[in-house]
């Protein structure tokens, strides 16, 4: 019975890094960059959602709306102001660039909504599912996040496998020149899945703070870095696999928390990513990169 | 024209960050400013660092406030001895908390207020000691801010008291037989509580059934720590932390119906005062503070009144700490004759030896009868509070 309930616990906590981890993957897949911003970005969602909701009255179903529709907006204005200027650069330097973006948005965030704590509403209500006649439950919150977590990445490979726009980012992940030598358009293309993402990320922080109600500017900063971790894991830039990577780590820090120590439970996770990519270096379901000369 | 939409929207941004940086400034030079402009030119200067803002800022703001409230008072009253009080952000960051102290010290601080939160005042204390300024900190409980320093003392009680304190009083009141625990692995505050509370437990046979930590990056899921209590069937659970993760422990443990008696430390205060915190999840969580803002005393209700019109909140333990900070100095600064011409080695002497001079007795907000001994540390007794309707009462 314990066994099932960490499993549960495991899955409720894997659930929201999965749903950050899509994100991450997707930016990754096709932009071929780390935006280490993500985490902040669902911070700023989770932000707007509360302001919607405490302050201008909104019923939760809007809140999330308006929020989407503002992160899609930041998610874009980021791209082009700190990112696209550096598409030619290297790597790291839009790597240290993302970290700054990052540093930009929590500081903001602690100016204009100060660095009290505020407690987030749940939208989906504080509910839960029983199951065994009442001996386990499992709440709405984690429910909804694996139902949504599901559609996205149903959504999302139909998006990038179906349509114009979709073949199009697949083009400019495999190689930025050729696409634009094929008349496709490569900013309008990154802009379209940083605004995506973005989208995705207020989601993501909604759901964080309707599970884990404690809403402070760092909020996004560490399951951000977990997602990352479970995008990784997955494989980065396999939708599929940030979701399965999300919620096999879930699953690994409470079994460690559980059966092994509390206070080594982070080790343990990052521990088993070390080992999987030892022994996969692309991650649980990443495709391996030919080099074509 | 792409390059130059992309160039003004750049500007604007910077712009934008300025004026935020800009207008923070502002408010800060001109909260400092004020007081400067209404005391008098022989004001002895007071200075403190706090975290006014980043994640503890709730604490540097409550102090910092409380203290401005004291000091308004003292210079209303127009006597000899007036004071300039002046505080800088240290971001609960011991570095940032060293420049805030070396501005303060250009500024020309003749007695400190150390820094509100343990972690800064254990690298300011040092500074205040090698430089003779006397400090009084409102509210940096860890030992290792007044170990082997004779002029850095504390208005609170300190974290091995608050551990041994608690565990007395749960055993005086029979609170509970099988005891949990929960304490966040990575933070000196926490983990020197829960040492101290783990052996004074073992000492008057309270049985602890569980302890399970976290850290700094874990503090989001509780579920596991809360079902180890609940298995080993805890009837009492102790939280020495801070109150944000233990809002999560609180309603985490509401969505597993389990409901023990829950029972916080100092840390604890400030819960009540979450944006949009459900008060009924802590309904009957105990704590140990020496501070209660419903008390019926004259002087307790006058402070809270005052604190509730300028600040627009009720005040916890660290403003009602702050105020009793600055009155202790200004009976101190009396009894001692401190004039604003002295240089601030020569007042550390005078002060350090009226503090640890057995007649003085200091009756505050958070005590009467207040003494400290030689090590800085104080002698005062917490109070048991109990949260009823969404705010304190006395046990």
């Amino acid at each position: 019975m314990n066994f099932l309930f960490y499993v549960i616990s495991g899955i409720s906590l894997g659930s929201i890094y999965a749903i950050i981890a899509l994100g991450y993957t997707m930016v990754y897949g096709i932009a071929k960059m780390l935006n280490f911003a993500h985490g902040d970005v669902i911070m700023v969602g989770a932000y707007i959602s509360f302001c919607a909701t405490s302050y201008w009255g909104m019923s939760p179903f809007m809140s999330v709306i308006v929020s989407m529709l503002v992160c899609t907006v930041l998610g874009v204005v980021i791209e082009r102001l700190a990112y696209r200027p550096l598409r030619q650069a290297t790597s790291l330097a839009v790597l240290i660039t993302a970290i700054g973006v990052s540093y930009l948005l929590e500081n903001l965030a602690l100016l204009i909504w100060t660095s009290n704590p505020k407690v987030f509403t749940s939208i989906v209500g504080t509910g839960s599912v029983k199951l065994f006649g009442g001996q386990m439950s499992i709440t709405t919150v984690t429910l909804v996040t694996i139902a949504v977590c599901v559609a996205i990445m149903i959504g999302l490979t139909l998006f990038t496998s179906k349509t114009k726009m979709g073949k199009a980012m697949r083009a400019v992940s495999e190689d930025k020149g050729a696409a634009q030598l094929m008349g496709i358009n490569v900013d309008t293309t990154i802009s379209v899945t940083f605004a995506i993402g973005s989208g995705l990320a207020a989601v993501a922080g909604v759901l964080l703070c309707s599970a884990y109600p404690t809403l402070t500017p760092m909020t996004g900063f560490m399951p951000g870095i977990k997602a990352f971790t479970a995008a990784v894991f997955g494989g980065i830039g396999s939708v599929p696999g940030a979701m399965i990577g999300g919620i096999l780590l879930g699953i690994i820090e409470i079994f460690g928390k559980a059966y092994i120590s509390t206070q080594l439970s982070d080790a343990i996770v990052f521990a088993v990513l070390i080992i999987v990519l030892l022994v996969k270096p692309t991650g649980l379901l990443g495709k391996p990169i030919n080099e074509k000369v | 024209m792409k390059k130059f939409i992309s160039l003004a929207l750049c500007l604007a941004l910077m712009v934008g960050c300025m004026a935020g940086c800009g207008s923070k400034g502002n408010n800060t030079s001109a909260t400092s400013a004020s007081p400067a402009a209404s005391a008098s030119a022989t004001a002895i200067k007071i200075g403190g660092t706090g975290p006014l803002s980043g994640a503890a800022a709730i604490y540097g703001t409550a102090a910092k406030n409380g203290a401005k409230i004291a000091v308004d008072e003292i210079n209303a009253m127009g006597e000899s001895i007036q004071f300039d009080l002046k505080y800088e952000d240290d971001e609960h960051d011991a570095e940032k908390a060293v420049n805030a102290y070396n501005t303060l010290k250009d500024w020309g601080m003749q007695i400190s207020l150390g820094s509100v939160t343990s972690k800064p005042c254990e690298a300011t204390s040092a500074l205040t000691y090698e430089d003779r300024i006397f400090a009084l900190t409102p509210s940096a409980s860890s030992t290792a801010v007044t170990e082997g320093k004779d002029n850095q003392f504390q208005m609170c009680f300190s974290d091995p008291n608050q551990g041994t304190a608690s565990a007395q009083y749960i055993s005086d009141q029979k609170l509970g037989t099988k005891i949990a625990v929960i304490y966040k692995n990575d933070d000196v505050y926490s983990k020197g509580i829960y040492d101290k509370f783990a052996s004074k437990a073992k000492e008057l046979g309270l049985n602890i059934v569980s302890a399970t930590t976290f850290t700094d990056d874990s503090q989001t899921d509780f579920t596991v720590q809360l079902s180890e209590a609940q298995k080993a069937g805890a009837d009492l659970l102790f939280l020495p932390m801070y109150y944000q993760p233990a809002s999560l422990i609180l309603s985490q443990a509401k969505s597993m119906n389990y409901a023990p008696k829950f029972f916080g430390v100092d840390g604890m205060d400030g819960i009540l005062t979450m944006e949009g915190f459900d008060a009924s999840l802590a309904e009957g969580v105990m704590l140990l503070t020496p501070f209660n803002a419903d008390s019926t005393d004259e002087k307790t209700q006058s402070f809270v009144k005052k604190y509730k019109e300028l600040y627009n909140e009720t005040p916890n333990q660290f403003a009602a700490d702050a105020y009793d900070c600055v009155y202790a100095l200004y009976s101190a600064c009396k009894i001692a004759g401190i004039t604003s011409d002295m240089d601030a080695s020569s007042i550390c002497d005078k002060m350090v030896a009226t503090f640890t001079d057995a007649n003085f007795k200091f009756d505050g907000l958070t005590g009467t009868g207040v003494t400290w001994d030689k090590t800085g540390a104080v002698s005062k007794t917490p109070k048991g509070m109990v949260i009823k309707n969404g705010a304190y009462a006395g046990m």
